[in-house]
């Protein structure tokens, strides 16, 4: 590997292994999020027993797979954000865009990370999932594996595009590095299909790859596997990836013009 | 045309910042060159364009205009190249205070693609005693261990260039006196090329060949430190300093 991308991954890793309270929040939002909508979809599941209808235990599967899934998202785009402003926090900026590292060196050590985040928070949920629910994610099939993919390219582009917020506005653009892709979520047909959302939402919908792949996610768990929504997605994530490139590019060369890669952390 | 056989050349640089109506001119198409080996200093007040020069020498801050050139190197084609071969320290700008002064060598070392490392790495602590503490986090050291560490990074990758932007800032006049015998065995070692940003008249004349004096973003003076005092008609470099800033030179 790369040593100067080495060099930030083992950054992260030792500041994780000296801070506990890290290591628990990766854990713990996904944690939660899976017992809060996984106990939600146990009752929707009685009570549909009750009926003799078994619907809701279908969309109750859909619910919990949506769950973990947005999660992917969610934890890669924060993996890479949070770890860009963790050199904020530290004021540590300046000591790394002076040494011989290129800007797509300090990105790919930050997807690392995020990898390795996502996996680290997700996998938990994903095994409770099955312990508590008997929900088995791997049930949709391999396709999950793909599904997961392209979340993550998602999470990755969007926190590029976040990234470049923070460049051009400093710490004052940090909470976007939370709130993003949860605003992202009613778009992105996580929990109801885009049929649901009003006609002149649904194109807007259908411009991002998560609306693609939940869509393909319920048609798998219905047995059907829909290419033409996997492939939508991969587009659309090379599309968005490509524009977030040339945003951070773009906000990048403008902090080198106005001396913010010293300042940003200040 | 830049003379060769100098690691750092800096030709008509300015940098402006606000905007075309309103314009604040930072450094203010100043040229420089420091040979190799060469020590320069900039002294100048608060807001003189020390630090903004320092900044485009390091390719963290596009040039208005001008041109910079380290090692040979043009900062603004190739900066990644010299770069690897140079290295930086400020008190202002702090290492990651939860990992291990260990920890952020090796960071620092890998980063600069720094060979057999580990050995690297015992050298500096035998060199700048930082043993008692190697293994204790950054932000839990003393101004003083801080700024040892901080000079053990900037050395780590043993640069050509080093630039220094206040080394001693903060610190007691012991631990002050240790770090500027320190540069100097280093420098006279390595042959290294030191270009120090600092308020310190007496850590200046002691360490630097050549002075540039900057006021406002303009080279007010220059030369070397003996003949600026001589020049001035003054005791030291402080008083001469002091009579650029207010406008008092004979």
């Amino acid at each position: 590997m790369n040593r100067r991308i080495w060099a930030m991954i083992y950054r992260h890793l030792c500041l994780y292994r000296h801070s506990w309270p890290r290591m628990l929040e990766l854990v713990y939002w996904p944690t939660l999020q899976m017992c809060i909508w996984g106990f939600t979809t146990s009752y929707l599941t009685r009570s549909d027993q009750g009926s003799g209808q078994g619907s809701l235990a279908v969309a109750g599967g859909a619910l919990i797979a949506g769950v973990l899934l947005w999660e992917v998202t969610l934890r890669s785009q924060m993996g890479v954000a949070i770890t860009f402003l963790e050199e904020l926090w530290s004021r540590n900026l300046g000591h790394i865009f002076v040494s011989p590292i290129r800007p797509w060196e300090l990105l790919a050590a930050q997807i690392a990370v995020s990898v390795m985040r996502t996996l680290f928070g997700v996998l938990p949920a994903v095994g409770l999932a099955w312990l508590l629910y008997r929900f088995d994610l791997f049930s949709i099939g391999p396709i999950v594996i793909l599904l997961f993919i392209n979340l993550m390219l998602m999470g990755w582009w969007v926190a590029l595009a976040v990234v470049s917020l923070i460049l051009r506005h400093g710490l004052g653009a940090e909470v976007l590095a939370w709130s993003v892709t949860f605003g992202l979520a009613p778009l992105s047909a996580v929990f109801y299909p885009v049929s649901v959302l009003p006609a002149w939402l649904q194109p807007v919908s259908l411009a991002l790859p998560s609306t693609h792949v939940f869509e393909g996610m319920r048609a798998a768990m219905l047995g059907e596997i829909r290419w033409d929504h996997l492939a939508a997605a991969a587009a659309l994530n090379a599309l968005w990836a490509l524009a977030a490139a040339a945003l951070f590019a773009w906000q990048f060369r403008r902090a080198r013009t106005s001396g913010a890669l010293l300042n940003l952390g200040e | 045309m830049l003379a060769p056989g100098n690691a750092v050349s800096a030709e008509n640089l300015t940098k402006r910042y606000g905007t075309l109506a309103a314009p604040i001119t930072a450094v203010d198409d100043i040229s420089f060159t420091i040979p190799q080996g060469g020590t320069l200093g900039l002294l100048g007040g608060n807001g003189a364009g020390k630090t903004t020069t320092i900044s485009m020498l390091l390719g963290v801050l596009l040039p208005s205009a001008g041109r910079i050139r380290v090692l040979g190197h043009d900062m603004a084609t190739d900066r990644f190249a010299a770069l690897a071969r140079m290295n930086f320290s400020s008190p202002y700008i702090a290492l990651p205070a939860r990992l291990t002064v260990r920890e952020n060598l090796r960071t620092y070392g890998h980063l600069y693609g720094v060979r057999r490392l580990e050995d690297r790495i015992l050298e500096l602590s035998d060199q700048l005693d930082l043993h008692a503490f190697l293994d204790r986090p950054a932000g839990q050291l003393s101004a003083g261990q801080k700024t040892r560490v901080a000079l053990a990074k900037s050395l780590v990758n043993r640069p050509d260039v080093l630039l220094l932007d206040e080394p001693t800032a903060s610190l007691d006049p012991d631990t002050g006196d240790l770090v500027r015998t320190w540069l100097e065995q280093y420098r006279a070692e390595s042959g290294c090329t030191l270009l120090l940003a600092s308020h310190n008249m007496a850590e200046v004349e002691r360490l630097c060949d050549t002075v540039l004096m900057l006021k406002q973003g303009r080279i007010v003076d220059q030369g070397a430190p003996a003949d600026l005092v001589a020049r001035y008609g003054r005791d030291d470099l402080e008083q001469v300093f002091l009579d650029i800033a207010r406008n008092t030179a004979a």
